[in-house]
């Protein structure tokens, strides 16, 4: 369950959210649609604490994100699973080890390192390229890769900033039809995009975003600005 | 048993990385390198300086001339005397038969002294004591101690006035040498460290990114932190290692110069006398500049 309470965040006297509310019920698959600098990214930011809101308060399984401290941060990131457009993996390690960092720095056992590694790269379609590093993988293999390593915690939530933004419209689909595989596993989904296809096409909630503001929140929703 | 696991991934991350980043290790390396060379070049120097110092101070000497009748057991009770001076090093006594004979040796294809000498009836050469000083400062202070009053009897002279001058000037340019050879030293040493340090935070910004994104999975800040700082202590290591080998074909060609040109100086001799000296210092100096260098670096992007 995620809460946004009146949450406004300014930045040097700019507004990148404006008094936002709205609440995420658990294993929802939702989309937040906008323009670039609607303030999607503002709103995952928030939610893994990388940055403070200045007005309002989160809360995610009712705790108040904005009260952990720094040292437990770690714990707080581990229990959501982020995919980026630009994939974000670590550029000298095997798609094997990226997934596996995610474990280490939990401090997992080795055996359930090993154990848990291949399911998920199973799970995303790789198997065949553990031992490739990033710049072999494709655009859509290094995201399938980023999608396993966020999962590895199995989070509660998975958080995908744009995460087609840099595919083709194959891959995209590919991507997309992963993320509804993994909701329909059990995991709350948010998905922040500006592809009006993918929203358009995806027929569930959707809340749209223009210039801080939640300017429509439907079930079954389409991108309309 | 969650700790020495942590550990133990980390050490390897920081050995995978520095495998994996060959370039940037290689670049990376190469300026310490320099930089431990630099060093060690230092070291060497001052034994050089500390070696043509000592030759210049062997050099100096004060010279007590004795009346020609003054006797010889005299002469060696003013000797013991001196001896037992904490400032005197060492001094030697030159008998009157023996300054004749040197004069005779120095002279001997001169005829015309020769035969002057001849026809003088008694060895008109005085007996000596040569004095050495510890220091070159303590000349003044024997000088000093020679001219007091129950000794002037026997005393015809002491070049100590003749030397004054000289013994002054080498006094300070010693001093100078010295001096001038620890602020070189310190300040390549710091310009040598600046150059590694600035170097390492240029591999940081390189993986900028990469903190961000381990950030992002929940690693703590130790997890980040560790592997980089087990990659720059593996620099100083490797960094070290290879200067310690380069400086012997270095020495091999420079030392027989160095040795022509300051006879008693041999370096490559000290060099292997105190191979394990200069282990500990690069070792020490390496593994210091890499870890600290690159604790300093990625603070930056470990903040909140």
């Amino acid at each position: 369950m995620i809460i946004f309470q009146n949450i406004s965040k300014i930045y040097d006297g700019c507004t990148a959210l404006d008094r936002v509310n709205f609440a995420i019920k658990p294993k929802e698959f939702i989309s937040l649609a906008g323009p670039s600098g609607a303030g999607k990214s503002t709103v995952f930011k928030l939610l893994i604490g990388e940055e403070q809101p200045t007005k309002g308060k989160i809360f995610l399984d009712k705790q108040n994100i904005h009260l952990i401290n720094n040292s437990n941060l770690p714990q707080l990131r581990r229990k959501i699973g982020m995919v980026f457009q630009d994939f974000r993996l670590l550029s000298d390690r095997t798609a094997y080890e990226n997934v596996a960092f995610a474990m280490e720095v939990a401090g997992a056992a080795d055996r359930e390192i090993e154990q848990d590694v291949p399911q998920l790269l199973e799970l995303v379609g790789l198997l065949d390229k553990l031992n490739q590093f990033p710049h072999q993988l494709s655009g859509g293999e290094k995201q399938r890769v980023a999608i396993a390593r966020a999962l590895i915690h199995r989070p509660s939530v998975i958080l995908a900033d744009e995460p087609t933004g840099n595919l083709d419209l194959l891959n995209t689909w590919d991507i997309i039809r992963l993320l509804m595989k993994i909701n329909e596993l059990g995991t709350t989904v948010i998905l922040a995009t500006h592809d009006r296809e993918v929203i358009n096409n995806l027929g569930r909630r959707v809340i749209t975003l223009d210039k801080g503001r939640i300017i429509r929140d439907e079930e079954d929703g389409r991108y309309i600005l | 048993m969650v700790i020495s696991k942590t550990l133990l991934r980390i050490l390897k991350s920081g050995f995978q990385s520095f495998w994996r980043n060959y370039w940037l290790t290689t670049a990376t390396v190469a300026i310490m390198i320099l930089a431990l060379l630099g060093i060690a070049g230092l070291a060497l120097f001052n034994v050089m300086t500390q070696a043509v110092v000592a030759n210049l101070e062997n050099r100096v000497d004060i010279s007590v001339y004795f009346n020609t009748d003054t006797d010889e057991a005299k002469i060696l009770s003013i000797r013991q005397e001196l001896v037992e001076l904490n400032e005197v090093k060492s001094v030697d006594y030159v008998s009157q038969e023996e300054a004749l004979k040197r004069f005779q040796e120095r002279h001997k294809d001169n005829p015309v002294l020769m035969q002057s000498l001849q026809e003088l009836e008694s060895n008109p050469l005085e007996a000596s004591l040569n004095i050495k000083a510890r220091n070159a400062t303590q000349y003044e202070a024997i000088a000093n101690y020679l001219a007091q009053d129950r000794f002037q009897g026997a005393i015809d002279k002491i070049n100590f006035n003749q030397n004054k001058e000289i013994i002054a000037r080498l006094t300070r340019l010693t001093g100078n040498i010295q001096n001038g050879g620890l602020l070189i030293s310190v300040f390549l040493g710091l310009l040598a460290m600046l150059v590694s340090f600035n170097t390492i935070r240029l591999t940081m910004f390189n993986w900028r990114d990469e903190i961000s994104v381990m950030r992002l999975v929940g690693a703590s800040n130790w997890f980040i932190r560790g592997p980089f700082l087990v990659e720059g202590i593996i620099y100083g290591v490797v960094s070290a290692a290879a200067t310690l080998l380069l400086i012997y074909p270095i020495l091999y060609v420079i030392s027989p110069k160095v040795t022509s040109f300051l006879s008693g100086v041999d370096l490559l001799y000290f060099y292997q006398s105190n191979f394990w000296q200069f282990l500990l210092l690069l070792l020490g100096v390496g593994v210091a500049l890499g870890g600290v260098s690159s604790l300093i670096a990625i603070r930056r992007y470990l903040r909140s």
